[in-house]
This record gives C-alpha cells, sequence and structure tokens, in this order.
C-alpha cells in the first residue's frame, strides 16, 4: 500500500497485530496498522476508546501490559528494527529517544517522590551528568514548560500541584533527553477545557525549539486541526484511513471519518443537536469478518459485511480502506446516478 | 496538624475515663470479694473489717470510684490481692520485660517476613510463589493463635526437644511465644502489602516509570516500595491488638511471666485491683500506640503531611 | 485475492447494518448472577463451602452415629487412642471425644451464628440510622463508636464474662455488645456512599418517596457488605469463643465447645496428643474455610472492596 523509498523514515510501523490475553479470551486489541512518522512530523492518531490506539503506541514502546502479546508486524525506529528489541534494549530508548506523556496527570506522577527527584531521575538514568548538572537541567525543563518559580516547585510533591501544573511537569520529564519521538496518548483529556489549549500550545512550541516528532493519541478530531500535519483514524482495531490533515478534513473518503467530523460541535451550527454515529464499537473478542464498521454505516452494502476492505490509494498520502471505494462501488453509484 | 493531634488526645483521654469507669463499676458488682471465702469465713466480724479496711473495700462505691481514679492518676493501681500485699504498679514492672522483648521480636519478625513474602508474591503474581503466600496468609489468619502456640509446643518442644517450652530461663525460651505470636502478624502483613503492591504496580506512574526506561528493580525500589509500604502502618494498629490479646494464651502456654499470663492468673483468681490495672494498663498502650501510628503516618505520607488541615 | 470472488451485485446497499447497530454482542447478567458465576469459578471457595457444609452436618448429625453422647462418663474407659468403638478415643473421664468433638463444634457455630446475627441486627441499625439521620444524630452516634473503637474488643469481653454468670448466653451477649461497632461503621459508609451516587438522585428526582428509596436502592445495594462482613463475624466470634474457653473464662467442662475441648486436650498434650489435635484441626479447617468462602464472596460481588 505505501512504498518504501531510499529515504528511512523516522519510525515505521507495519502490520503490527496486538492481542490482548484476557480471563477466557483473546481480544485482538490492534490488527494490521501500519505507519510511519518523519522527523517533525506530528502524528494524529484517532478513534474512540477502544480502537486501539493507545494499544499500538504502546506496543511501539513495548509497555502493553503483562496480557498484551505483539503478535506480528515490523517495527522500525531511526534505522533500527526493534521489533524483538528486550526489555533491556528497550530501556535505552524509552525515555530518552522516545519518551511518551501519558493521560491523566493525576495518576502518572509518583505521589510520595517530589516534583524535581522525578525529572532527575529520568536524567540520571540517560545522561552522564554531575548531580549538580542535573538539578541545573531539570530547572531549565521546568522554566521551559512554564511552570514559574522551578526552584520552590522543585522540591514540592504532584498533590501541591494543579492538573495543568502536573501534565507541565510530565511533559518536561518527557523532554529531559531531547527525544527524537514524544507520544502523547490523550494529553488534554483529564483537564479543564481552558488548561486544554494551553498544554496543546505549549506542544506545539516545544515542538518547534527541540525538533521532536509527536505521535498524538486523541479521540477528540477537534484538537488534531491544530497540531497535526498527519492524521490515522483508527476503528476496531484498523487504521480505516490516513492522510494528511487537509485531505482528512476536505477530502474525507471514509464514513467513519465523515462521521467523525460531523460530531464535532459548531458554534455556528443552529440545528441544536448534537450528531453522533449510532451503534457501538465492534467485540474484538470475535471481530467482524467484514469491515468492523459495516454495522454501524449508513452506506454500507453487502460486500461490507462479507469481506474486510482493502486500502485505495487516494494521493500518495491518502488512503482509504472502504469499499465504497472500490470501482464496482463508484461503477453502481455512477449507475444509480444516470437512472435519476 | 496539631489541631488533629489535640483532639485525638481529647479522644484517647475520654476513651481511657470509659475503659476506668466501666471497669471499676464491672469489678465491683461481682458477687464475693476477692479473697478466698473459706478462709474469710473462719475470721471474726472485725477481723474481716479490718482486711477490708486495709483495702479500702469498706467505704461507699463512689468514694472508691474517686480515690481510684485519683491513684491511677498518679500511677498508682492500688495492691494486689493475688499476690499479696504487693503493689499492683511493681508487679506489673516486674512483668514488663519477658512481655515487651517476646512482642517485639514478634511484631518484628512478622514485619519482616511479612513484607518480603507481600511483595515478593505481589511481584510474582499468579505464580508458585504468591500461591505459597496465599495460603501461608490464609492460614496465619485464620488459626487461632493459642492453637498454633500449642502445635508449635508439642512439635518444637515436646516431640523433636529443640527449644525450651515450659519454663522460663534464657533467651531461647522466648523463642517459641514470639514465633507463635508472629504467625499471625506475617500473615496480615504479608496480605495486606500484597494487595497495596498489585493495586501500585497497576498505577499509571509505575507505567510512566517503565516509559523512562527504567529497570524493574529502580521501579520497584524508587516507586513501588515505598507507595505500598506506607499503607502498612494503617493495620500496626489492628497487630497491635492481636499480639495484646494474643499474648494472654501464648504466654500462659509457654509459661512466660509476663503481663499476659499474669492476666489470665488474675482473672482466675478474681483479684480486682490487679484486672483493674491490667485493664486500663492495655487500653492505654494500645491507644497510644494506635495514637502514634497515626501521627506517624501523617508525618511519613506527604499527601497527608502537607495538605491543608481541613475539618 | 479475494478479488475473483467479487461480483457487481455485491456493491449494493445492504439493510443489514441497521438491523446489528444496536444489537449488544454478549449477554448481559444482573450483578447477582456475574457474581454467583464468579464465585462457582473460584474453587477454593467452592471446595471451602462444600467442606463447611460437611463440617455442619457432622455437628448436627455426628453424635447420632455413635451411641455414646458428650456426658456420660466411663471410668474403666479413660485416655483410649481413637479406635473401632470410640472414632477419636476417649478422655480424661472416658468421654466419648467423637461426640464431644461434634457437640462442641456445634456449640461453637451456634455461638458464632448468634453473636453474628445480633451484631448484624445492632450494627446495621445503629449504622443505617446515624446516616439516614444524618446531621446532629450522626454525629453524636459517629462520636461514640469512636470511643469504641478504641477500646480493644477482647477486653470489654472479659470483663463481661468475669461479671456475668459462665454460659453460652453470657458469651453471646458479651461478644455482640463490642461486636457491632465494625458493622455499624461499614453500613454508615455504604449508605453515604450510595446517597449521593446518581441513581439514588435520580430516583429522588423522579419523585421515589424515601421509604421506597431505602427499600428498592439502599437496601438492596448494601447487602452485598453486610453478607461479606458477616462471613468475616462469624469465623471471629468462634475463634473469640474458643479463646476464652481456652483461657479458662467462657464455657466449663462438663459442656463442650472447640474452645473447651483443646484446651483440655492441652492439659495431657504430654501423653494424650490426639485429644488436642482433633479439635484443632476441627477448628482449623472451619477458621480457614470461612476466611477462604469469605474472600471468594468479597471478590465476587464487590471487587473494589479490598481488606
Amino acid at each position: 500500500m505505501q512504498k518504501w523509498g531510499p529515504k528511512m523514515s523516522l519510525l515505521e510501523v507495519r502490520n503490527l497485530y496486538i492481542n490482548l490475553q484476557t480471563h477466557d479470551n483473546v481480544v485482538q486489541a490492534v490488527r494490521g496498522v501500519s505507519f510511519s512518522l518523519e522527523p517533525k512530523d506530528t502524528l494524529a492518531i484517532v478513534g474512540e476508546s477502544g480502537s486501539g490506539k493507545s494499544m499500538t503506541v504502546k506496543g511501539v514502546m513495548k509497555l502493553l501490559p503483562k496480557s498484551g502479546r505483539i503478535d506480528a508486524g515490523q517495527v522500525i525506529f531511526d534505522g533500527r528494527d526493534i521489533t524483538n528489541y528486550s526489555d533491556r534494549q528497550m530501556r535505552g530508548l524509552n525515555g530518552s529517544e522516545i519518551s511518551m506523556i501519558f493521560q491523566d496527570p493525576m495518576t502518572s506522577l509518583n505521589p510520595t517522590m517530589t516534583i524535581g527527584k522525578q525529572i532527575m531521575e529520568v536524567l540520571r538514568e540517560h545522561e552522564k551528568m554531575s548531580a549538580h548538572a542535573m538539578k541545573e537541567r531539570a530547572m531549565e525543563l521546568l522554566g521551559l514548560v512554564g511552570i514559574s518559580s522551578p526552584e520552590k516547585r522543585f522540591d514540592q510533591y504532584p498533590h501541591q500541584l494543579s492538573g495543568g501544573m502536573r501534565q507541565r511537569v510530565v511533559i518536561a520529564i518527557a523532554l529531559a533527553c531531547n527525544p527524537k519521538v514524544l507520544v502523547a496518548d490523550e494529553p488534554t483529556t483529564a483537564l479543564d477545557v481552558t488548561i486544554q489549549a494551553q498544554i496543546l500550545d505549549l506542544m506545539k512550541s516545544l515542538q518547534s525549539k527541540i525538533n521532536t516528532s509527536i505521535i498524538l493519541i486523541t479521540h477528540n478530531l477537534g484538537v488534531v486541526a491544530n497540531i497535526a500535519n498527519k492524521v490515522a483514524v483508527m476503528y476496531g482495531g484498523q487504521i480505516v484511513e490516513s492522510g494528511t490533515v487537509d485531505e482528512i478534513f476536505y477530502q474525507t473518503q471514509h464514513p467513519y471519518t465523515l462521521g467523525l467530523i460531523a460530531s464535532i460541535p459548531k458554534i455556528h451550527d443552529d440545528s441544536g443537536t448534537l450528531k453522533t454515529i449510532p451503534g457501538t464499537p465492534p467485540d474484538l473478542i470475535d471481530p467482524p469478518k467484514g469491515c468492523p464498521f459495516a454495522p454501524r454505516c449508513d452506506r454500507a452494502m453487502k460486500v461490507c459485511h462479507l469481506y474486510p476492505p482493502t486500502y485505495t490509494q487516494i494521493s500518495d498520502t491518502h488512503c482509504s480502506a472502504c469499499w465504497l471505494q472500490h470501482p464496482y462501488a463508484q461503477q453502481a453509484a455512477g449507475e444509480e446516478g444516470h437512472h435519476e | 496538624m496539631k489541631k488533629y493531634i489535640l483532639k485525638r488526645i481529647v479522644y484517647l483521654v475520654i476513651t481511657l475515663l470509659v475503659i476506668m469507669t466501666a471497669t471499676f463499676f464491672l469489678m465491683h458488682s461481682l458477687p464475693g470479694t476477692p479473697f478466698d471465702e473459706d478462709k474469710i469465713s473462719k475470721l471474726s466480724v472485725a477481723q474481716q473489717q479490718q482486711i477490708y479496711a486495709a483495702y479500702g473495700l469498706d467505704q461507699p462505691l463512689y468514694v472508691q470510684y474517686f480515690k481510684y481514679l485519683g491513684n491511677v492518676f498518679q500511677g498508682n493501681f492500688g495492691t494486689s490481692t493475688l499476690y499479696a500485699g504487693q503493689a499492683v504498679r511493681s508487679i506489673l514492672a516486674s512483668r514488663i520485660v519477658p512481655s515487651a522483648l517476646v512482642g517485639i521480636q514478634a511484631v518484628l519478625v512478622g514485619l519482616i517476613i511479612g513484607l518480603i513474602l507481600g511483595v515478593v508474591a505481589a511481584y510474582r503474581h499468579n505464580t508458585p510463589l504468591d500461591y505459597l503466600t496465599m495460603i501461608i496468609s490464609v492460614l496465619g489468619i485464620s488459626v487461632p493463635n493459642f492453637v498454633v502456640a500449642a502445635l508449635l509446643q508439642y512439635f518444637f518442644g515436646l516431640k523433636w526437644g529443640l527449644l525450651p517450652v515450659a519454663y522460663w530461663e534464657s533467651y531461647a525460651s522466648s523463642i517459641l511465644p514470639s514465633l507463635a505470636l508472629s504467625f499471625g502478624v506475617i500473615a496480615q502483613i504479608a496480605r495486606f502489602v500484597r494487595t497495596e503492591m498489585l493495586t501500585v504496580l497497576q498505577q499509571d506512574y509505575i507505567l510512566m516509570a517503565k516509559a523512562k526506561g527504567l529497570s524493574p528493580v529502580k521501579i520497584l525500589m524508587r516507586h513501588a516500595l515505598r507507595n505500598s509500604m506506607l499503607p502498612v502502618l494503617t493495620i500496626l494498629g489492628a497487630i497491635t491488638v492481636n499480639v495484646l490479646t494474643g499474648s494472654l494464651a501464648v504466654e500462659s502456654i509457654f509459661s512466660v511471666p509476663g503481663i499476659g499470663s499474669l492476666f489470665v492468673d488474675t482473672i482466675k483468681a478474681n483479684d480486682y485491683s490487679t484486672i483493674l490495672g491490667l485493664t486500663v494498663f492495655y487500653s492505654a498502650f494500645y491507644v497510644v500506640v494506635v495514637l502514634i501510628i497515626d501521627i506517624l503516618y501523617c508525618v511519613i505520607d506527604p499527601r497527608i503531611r502537607l495538605a491543608p488541615a481541613k475539618e | 485475492m479475494q478479488n475473483k470472488e467479487l461480483t457487481k451485485d455485491l456493491f449494493v446497499p445492504s439493510e443489514a447494518g441497521v438491523v446489528e447497530r444496536e444489537k449488544i454482542s454478549r449477554p448481559t447478567r444482573s450483578g447477582f448472577q456475574d457474581g454467583w458465576i464468579r464465585l462457582k469459578q473460584n474453587k477454593g471457595s467452592v471446595v471451602a463451602l462444600v467442606i463447611l457444609l460437611i463440617l455442619v452436618a457432622l455437628a448436627l448429625l455426628g453424635p447420632v452415629f455413635s451411641q455414646y453422647n458428650y456426658y456420660t462418663t466411663d471410668y474403666s474407659a479413660i485416655f483410649q487412642a481413637p479406635n473401632a468403638q470410640h472414632w477419636f478415643g476417649t478422655d480424661k473421664f472416658g468421654r466419648d471425644e467423637w461426640a464431644r468433638v461434634w457437640y462442641g463444634t456445634r456449640i461453637s457455630l451456634l455461638i458464632a451464628v448468634v453473636a453474628a446475627s445480633l451484631d448484624l441486627l445492632v450494627g446495621v441499625t445503629y449504622g443505617s440510622i446515624s446516616s439516614l439521620l444524618g446531621g446532629r444524630v450522626d454525629a453524636v452516634m459517629q462520636r461514640v463508636i469512636e470511643v469504641l473503637i478504641g477500646i480493644p474488643n477482647l477486653i470489654i469481653v472479659i470483663l463481661l464474662m468475669m461479671v456475668m454468670p459462665a454460659g453460652i448466653g453470657t458469651l453471646i451477649i458479651a461478644m455482640s455488645i463490642s461486636g457491632w461497632v465494625n458493622m455499624a461503621r461499614l453500613v454508615r459508609a455504604e449508605i453515604l456512599k450510595l446517597k449521593n451516587q446518581e441513581f439514588v438522585l435520580a430516583a429522588r428526582l423522579l419523585g421515589t418517596s424515601n421509604r421506597q428509596i431505602i427499600l428498592k436502592h439502599l437496601i438492596p445495594n448494601t447487602m452485598g457488605v453486610i453478607v461479606i462482613n458477616t462471613m468475616f463475624t462469624i469465623p471471629s466470634a468462634i475463634f473469640t469463643e474458643a479463646f476464652l474457653s481456652f483461657i479458662g473464662i467462657g464455657l466449663q467442662e462438663p459442656k463442650a465447645s472447640l474452645g473447651v475441648l483443646i484446651n483440655s486436650g492441652f492439659q495431657v498434650i504430654n501423653s494424650h496428643a490426639y485429644l488436642l489435635f482433633i479439635p484443632a484441626v476441627v477448628i482449623i479447617l472451619i477458621m480457614v474455610c470461612f476466611s477462604i468462602l469469605g474472600d471468594g464472596l468479597r471478590d465476587a460481588f464487590d471487587p473494589q472492596m479490598r481488606i
């Protein structure tokens, strides 16, 4: 589906499958996901809860829960195939070259360790620095993420900071070693709306300062347009459509993406109702054999329930997994048009 | 914080007053006297009166009560009738060392082994080690300590002759009673730490530590241990009660000349003043321990220590 | 790949989607069914339940199988080791140990169940009054509890045992006087939690009467806590009884309870250890089974509740 030129991407994920073993079932959380990330890219992975977006990046960083396992696929980071990296090898990358921001800053910081120590911890792990230099760097980071009076905050505990402040600390930790890839797993979902914008702005400005690529995981297509240049829409453990921001918003191909865009609340909309996509996401213990979205799709055809759709390349950067892009469907639509 | 401690001390005093009052009146509602009925009935009425007067038993109840309260606040618990003529205070003092030795050993052994078992079980969740810990903790929690003590005595003392049981002479005599008491402590701590640790290991900050690239050992030492061991302080109160009450039976079984066996002996002998003294002593000890634990917890946990005062 | 099978007629709108849309993919079960299924999957709990049932059956019927009763002495047959006549042997008065053990188990269980029921009654009443009335009443009732919780239970029980005449009734009363506090706290906490939950607020908004809210929402949702706590009070009452009898202030001979039997077995531990072992094994089995079953129930019905 995508051509691999001589130019190596920073991060390439090819045909990734992840299974989760539950009490007596196997959940096929990620089913053949591929994407690539270039330097300075901001890729937004969009989808509702359970679509496998978070599992995908946790699989890349080998942070899967004990029950999770990569079943197939390949992960290539910076020219190295890290698919079969051991835990020890992975520890060298995590925190320094790839780092992660978690969803809820209220729980992602250790409650009994001071802010300063938590920042210095990652420096001590990956950088050869004197204790003094580490402290300097930690202060600098606190300043960088917009925390006032770093000296004071340095010795405070997480509970003494507000949610937005804590998320800034988490960002400081993630950026401490100038990572090549920053994974942000719903970094603003747990925050107040006013704080959300601040955090996103901060990430955007920091990205240009330290030249990092960002993978932003979100269920909110609304925040994507501001920050991302590439978008991958996930549904039922698969990427159903991917492309540049403009392609996704203005040349939307997949009915699910259309539904997501329609359900962004608009200020100037007078209809008074929120648009929704009826139905519930598929059960990934026993995934449907056809298109996972077919049962909820307004435009579903017989084929959609029978066979999984193949990817159709719309442009170099834009592709979609939907039978509607199949020539037969286009023909059928054309004929119908003629009848009318 | 200061306000909280003050409030707790007020409660402590009220609790102790309630205990002392209840104990006093309960003891004095008992039928009979604390003296041997056969011997006392042989004495003349005048002689009986004299003995009662010597123990202050001839005065009206409320006078005795206030006198008692006053004495207790001066650390004076009266005179024992079982150990004729000895002050309760000095009996207590002479008994405290063996009890303290056995009790402290039991709690220390229980804490150390319990912590190790709990951490290992959680860390190796759903492995044979975990199951073994679960079995030990179920047994330790459910098998009564006097049964454990009796079985230890039978096997280690009588059958295999490894350790002394029926007399108190050297340090070796303290081993079996300490073991008997520590079994329950091990179980309680192991089970509690295991549950705490399993919860902590699922916290986001553990995943965050992994994402920082920390090794499992560092994650355990720096992030998991402290957070799962702090709450152990909260069950130390319950453990104190278990060890205190357990000492009654265990000390009697192993003939430890401590406060527990003294309590059992005086109960059987209706020795009012000593029972009163012991009850107050036990309760005071317990209440003070719980208070210390609570204050300690506030001091150690930054979330409580630094939280703005509520209430 | 599958393109061969693709035909144009497959590319027509399908109606199936609309039907399947709101389909719930797995069967739904009520909380109780769910809990029951989880309990049944827990092998330990099932085994514990079976052993407990067998022990209860033996406590009720055991003496029937024997021609002896628990109090008849026979000085020609003292301290007999377990044999065909006396399955568990005889004690120092030649009394049949089989009969005594099962009679003793019956008494221990009886005391424990009655004491636990009294705890339940007093504790639930106190806890619900305190939480439902709230305000001043609640504050006063809580202060009382805070004072009581500071007193070691066993001390109260021992004092009461000394004052009242020895016997089963005394044991039960003494244990219940101190035992209800924990239940009261749990019930109060649970009701306070429920009172502020959305479904109760919703019911209130819909105009449901207080009586209905208590009957339909609060009681059913507090049941779990009550049942689970009772599963832990019964063994602790068995322990207390045995403990008191063991140190000599509970039941007295010739009455039998597990504590009395362990005590008299302990007296002759040098020569006739079976008199200690048999009742010890029975009490261990009972305690362990209750403990496992209690844990199983808690895990199955209230995964949130821990220790």
